[in-house]
């Protein structure tokens, strides 16, 4: 099934009946996704856009048997709205909302912290684009027509040079099996490591490609991790080589306050690690064409 | 967000934490007043800038007479300081905070950060104050004492007796110390603070812990909760172009180049000013318009990027998800209808009704260069740069 999600999941959208949520509710179903409810409180027995609504994240689930949720829920409350689902027994919540305070995130992470690890729900984002499994299953904001369904998997923070690195790709008439946006924040639920992982273990995968940028740990750890115990190819840009030390550069975590954390050392650490490097941001299609059909020789 | 050293110490007295005595002054008036309600024969006359390393540029002078204070003051004033963290440009100094020196016996380095790897605040302590982090890290990286705090249950009085005794401190000190740890600790949850730094700490002569200075940068997305900080903003110590921008709900960083850039997306921005330095061209300004680009919000980017006077071409740069390439030739348009666009103008559109879009631009008779791909962006915009340099010296 590719990673995370496919045609079957049952997806839930909390904060439905808000301008947002019913534009990327409606658009999410037109691409196939399977959308069981909303939900919105005090809005609970109302059908919106056909869609059933439920006041609270635990009655969706006991009425739907919903899997996943997706947040489009307002800044001062998407911390609450997250909790919400991990408690309900959901698998996969997608956060899209832009602004979340990095004290709320660090006391979301730290009540998920009293799931055990196989419970635990997995958490992507806040702050991203969300997650497409092409031909199957959108839960996001991506536009579904800019990629084709494939075999290689995408995971970066941003998410409209992820949409670039999907239309380079499909120009070349390479597929994508998930594409991932982890999201720009510096404390989020799903890390570059923890999404490399669901693919190295993917049948539908054969290789990945991992769009980072300037600031904070993750694509080290990433390519660390990667160095020991990925057996497919990793190919990885890092955005950012003209941002100035100490500003950030629109996303909340793009700023570089430490060693390490620029686009030159990271791009030093991930070469060091053995991962092919795309040298600009305009070369990921031939990038990915060439490091495939190397495999291709190689099999 | 950035506040001053006067404002960080006010909120820091209030969670128990000491601070010299001090008040503000706006002019050098003002500052012999201070000195003299203070009292005592010796003052520190403090530049109120957002920066650090101010000593050395010449903000932090001690003085012993009235007249000394009021000349200080008069050098500082209206000038701006040139500090390593500033920028060529410097900043303005139009506050000082003028306050009694102490007798120092040591200088301990605290500062408490949002740890990226543990997703948890982390209080950094270290004997050896008075120079910045960066240095301790790189000359007694041994002195470093961290301790991370679960955000569950609050930094507990252990972890500061911790730090305490770590640091070497006499046992009549250790209380002060855990009162000054929590205090400074609260201040960064109450706040949602991003950073805090107090570099130094001081040991006095006679037995006290000090805050000598102080450092506090804000969560910006937590500002809706906390109106007092957001109260603490003080628009003179920013880059005149970003506060434009930021009025406006753009997000700008201001450069040193002459491509201004104007692009949804900030990873996307951010990978087409890595292009445009790729093909020999510098950028003048990050820019993320975000999701709805609509002809109001492509214009004021306009607005935004064209009140740099440096701009010598403009590079739009859209891949439109939610929004529809169309419109956003249309906002493109409009803008430079109204706005008026004197600099080369490159347009690469990508994404939902790009046909459309590249059609709109064609058919509106506007001087617009059109790129299909990030690449052709990017050398289009460094040559029409370059062309546009040449005729303007010519």
């Amino acid at each position: 099934m590719a990673v995370l999600l496919n045609r079957r999941t049952r997806v839930i959208v909390q904060g439905l009946t808000g301008k947002i949520g019913s534009f990327h509710a409606d658009d999410m179903k037109r691409y196939g996704t399977n959308v069981v409810g909303g939900v919105t409180p005090g809005k609970g027995g109302q059908v919106h856009q056909g869609i059933p609504v439920f006041n609270t994240v635990r009655g969706a689930v006991r009425e739907t048997g919903a899997e996943a949720s997706i947040v489009f829920v307002p800044p001062p409350f998407a911390a609450d709205s997250i909790m919400e689902a991990a408690e309900a027994g959901l698998k996969l919540c997608v956060c899209i909302t832009d602004g979340i305070p990095s004290q709320d995130m660090m006391r979301v992470k730290r009540y998920m912290r009293r799931f055990r690890y196989e419970d635990r729900m997995r958490l992507v984002g806040p702050n991203c684009a969300g997650v497409i499994t092409p031909g199957q299953a959108l839960m996001g904001i991506m536009p579904g027509n800019i990629y084709l369904p494939g075999r290689v998997g995408i995971v970066g923070r941003s998410g409209t040079l992820g949409y670039e690195a999907a239309s380079q790709m499909k120009a070349l008439g390479i597929g994508v099996s998930t594409s991932v946006g982890i999201g720009g924040d510096p404390i989020n639920g799903s890390s570059f490591k923890d999404i490399l992982k669901l693919f190295e273990d993917d049948p539908e995968t054969d290789a990945v490609v991992m769009i980072g940028e300037i600031g904070g740990p993750q694509e080290a750890e990433a390519a660390e991790w990667a160095r020991h115990n990925m057996r497919k190819p990793l190919i990885a840009y890092i955005a950012g080589l003209s941002a100035p030390k100490g500003k950030r550069m629109g996303h909340a975590g793009a700023i570089i306050s430490a060693f390490g954390e620029s686009a030159q050392e990271k791009v030093e650490i991930l070469r060091e690690a053995g991962v092919t490097i795309v040298p600009t941001p305009a070369a990921f299609g031939p990038t990915v064409a060439g490091v495939l059909e190397q495999q291709k020789k190689a099999a | 967000m950035d506040i001053h050293e006067y404002q960080a110490k006010e909120l820091l007295a209030r969670y128990s934490v000491q601070i010299p005595r001090g008040g503000l002054a706006y002019s050098p008036e003002q500052a012999t007043y201070r000195a003299s309600e203070i009292g005592g024969g010796k003052w520190v006359v403090k530049a109120q800038i957002h920066s650090g390393a101010r000593g050395k540029a010449g903000g932090i002078r001690i003085c012993s007479t009235d007249n000394e204070v009021s000349e200080a003051a008069e050098s500082m004033l209206g000038r701006k300081l040139v500090t390593h963290q500033t920028g060529p440009k410097g900043k303005l100094v139009s506050r000082l905070y003028v306050e009694e020196t102490v007798d120092i016996r040591q200088e301990l380095y605290l500062g408490i950060v949002l740890d990226r790897k543990s997703e948890r605040v982390m209080i950094v302590a270290s004997a050896s104050g008075g120079m910045e982090i960066e240095e301790i890290a790189e000359k007694q990286p041994d002195s470093i004492i961290r301790a991370i705090v679960d955000p569950g249950a609050g930094m507990q009085q252990f972890q500061a007796r911790e730090i305490a005794f770590g640091l070497g401190l006499d046992n009549s000190l250790i209380g002060k110390a855990v009162d000054t740890l929590l205090g400074c600790y609260r201040v960064f949850r109450d706040f949602d603070a991003s950073m805090l730094e107090i570099n130094p700490l001081v040991i006095t002569k006679d037995g006290n812990l000090i805050a000598l200075d102080a450092k506090m940068s804000f969560d910006e997305n937590a500002l809706f909760r906390r109106a007092e900080i957001s109260e603490l903003r003080d628009k003179s110590q920013e880059d005149p172009r970003e506060t434009f921008a930021s009025d406006r709900g753009l997000s700008y960083v201001g450069l040193e180049g002459n491509i201004g850039c104007i692009i949804n997306g900030a990873g996307l921005a951010m990978a087409t000013m890595d292009m445009i330095k790729i093909a020999g061209g510098e950028p003048a300004n990050f820019l993320d318009i975000g999701g709805g680009a609509s002809p109001e919000r492509v214009a004021k980017a306009f607005r935004a990027v064209l009140a740099d006077k440096n701009i010598e071409t403009i590079l739009v740069n859209i891949f439109a998800g939610i929004n529809r390439c169309d419109w956003v030739a249309e906002g493109v348009i409009k803008a430079i209808r109204e706005v008026g666009v004197n600099v080369p103008l490159v347009v690469r559109l990508a994404g939902t009704n790009v046909e459309e879009g590249r059609r709109i631009l064609a058919e509106s008779g506007e001087k617009v260069i059109i790129a299909d791909t990030l690449a052709e962006a990017a050398e289009k915009s460094v040559e029409a740069m370059r062309a546009f340099s040449k005729s303007k010296k010519n």
